[in-house]
């Protein structure tokens, strides 16, 4: 901001000086080479780079729409939680034994604590006059230490999350019983049971003529499963998708497990 | 006729100053990419802004069929997606928008730092800077739960238990952003007040910070 002189005469009751102050620029002149006039000249170059920028972010956003998957739904246990990826590099460092837990503190407060920390009182902890990174070893190297250990956990957070996803899609859950695995093609002639049709619970996912939806197929699962698996199933149920304890009396969940059974 | 408009002006506001601070400067050749193609990484802090802007149109554009409640969060994102003219370019950009903003923000740091250009007398100038890097942070983290599908909620609640975890003002700290026990009505509306509000307000007055310091200070000299 320009001083106003002490003398500054002032025109009528305004605080608006009389005198004009010159409009000329600072100048660089402590510093080598060739300056520019930031306007016009420096400003029509960035504006040109400005644009080229822009126009490749809008090919971006044309060719790749955001991606929106379904409606949030809370008991939906088969979604894959993970954070946007700038978090990635702190959603995995929290992963490892040695940072969660009882080690939470570590994870939480010891590593990204003192890192951005670090990062906040930089100018106070390296003070010295000398700015080029060579002349600064410690400076530059906890930087590049940093710098590997983001690169490092964003990259392992991204290829555990690609595994996973992989191993969901496949479908073969380790935990879950074979009956889950290979669907059999539904059947359209089949019809089911009355044992059936009067389950609407089941009817739900399983279909009314046992032909599959949300769930699997059923209209040969006796040749996978004998009448005790298929009970414990129906009183226990396959997480996630499945819930157990749909059925309450023990009498009428033998009667479906042996009508399901003889399907083969 | 300019010239006269911006006399008249200038007679009464005393304008020149502001002028002359905003356009009226010299660019010193060790910036300027003209004269040497690495000074290029002198373009990250004001491509930052440049996308910041882009940030903040875009979003204001969003917000006109935006719903925040949980009931309709989704189908209006789905509505603007598919339904609206043009209306899944302004959400992709501030989706990507969303990502180039940390990604440039990342760079311009990098800039600084090994350019040593934190050092006396630019300390305050990098303190405002990482505030303003943790703030864009914020809004990314509050802004990845409003369009309330499945990547929102899971990211949400995993991001909620990382707050959670933190000693002692961590359970304090995910109360105040979920509003209850759950990730809910509740946290949907908070994460949209502080998206849309608390945060661009900080922003604004760093940012205006950062450039003040940055016209009073000058740049920092070659190395």
């Amino acid at each position: 901001m320009a001083k106003q002189d002490k003398d500054a005469t002032f025109v009528g009751d305004s605080r608006v000086s009389a005198k004009r102050i010159p409009n000329i620029s600072p100048s660089y002149s402590d510093f080598p080479g060739k300056t520019e006039p930031f306007w016009p000249n420096f400003l029509l170059k960035e504006w040109m780079v400005a644009a080229v920028c822009l126009v490749g972010f809008l090919i971006l956003t044309v060719s790749h729409p955001s991606p929106l998957t379904d409606k949030a739904n809370p008991n939906d246990t088969s979604f894959l939680p993970l954070p946007d990826w700038y978090f990635l590099f702190l959603y995995q460092l929290l992963k490892y034994k040695w940072a969660s837990g009882d080690w939470v503190v570590i994870g939480i407060l010891g590593i990204p604590g003192i890192a951005f920390g670090a990062l906040m009182l930089a100018p106070w902890l390296d003070a010295g006059k000398e700015r080029r990174p060579s002349k600064r070893p410690v400076a530059t190297g906890l930087m590049l230490t940093a710098l590997v250990g983001i690169f490092y956990l964003t990259w392992a957070a991204n290829d555990e999350a690609q595994h996973l996803k992989h191993k969901n899609s496949a479908g073969s859950d380790p935990g879950t019983p074979p009956a889950a695995e290979a669907p059999a093609p539904a059947e359209s002639s089949f019809t089911a049971d009355a044992v059936w049709k009067a389950q609407q619970s089941c009817m739900g996912c399983h279909g009314k003529d046992l032909e599959g939806g949300m769930g699997p197929n059923l209209q040969t699962i006796g040749s996978k499963l004998d009448a005790a698996q298929i009970a414990d199933i129906i009183k226990n149920g396959v997480p996630p998708a499945m819930p157990g304890g749909m059925i309450k009396d023990d009498a009428e969940i033998q009667k479906l497990a042996d009508y399901l059974a003889s399907l083969k | 006729m300019l010239q006269k408009m911006y006399d008249w002006v200038d007679e009464r506001l005393n304008i020149t100053p502001m002028w002359r601070d905003l356009a009226d400067h010299e660019v010193p050749e060790h910036v300027n990419p003209a004269h040497h193609f690495s000074a290029f990484v002198y373009c990250f802090g004001g491509l930052t802004f440049f996308i910041t802007v882009i940030q903040i149109l875009s979003g204001m554009f969003l917000t006109m069929y935006y719903v925040p409640d949980i009931i309709n969060a989704y189908e209006s994102v789905k509505y603007l997606q598919n339904e609206v003219a043009f209306g899944s370019i302004v959400r992709a950009m501030h989706h990507w928008g969303a990502s180039l903003v940390i990604v440039m923000m990342f760079l311009h740091t990098l800039r600084v730092f090994f350019t040593g250009a934190y050092k006396k007398p630019r300390e305050l100038n990098w303190v405002v800077g990482v505030l303003i890097f943790f703030v864009m942070l914020g809004l990314g983290f509050t802004g990845y739960l409003l369009p309330w599908d499945n990547t929102a909620y899971f990211a949400t609640k995993v991001g909620l238990q990382i707050a959670d975890s933190v000693p002692l003002i961590g359970p304090y700290a995910k109360m105040l952003l979920t509003g209850g026990e759950i990730v809910g009505a509740q946290t949907l509306t908070r994460f949209f007040a502080i998206h849309v509000f608390f945060l661009p307000a900080g922003l604004f007055g760093l940012l205006a910070a950062h450039f003040v310091m940055i016209r009073s200070q000058g740049i920092s000299g070659p190395l």
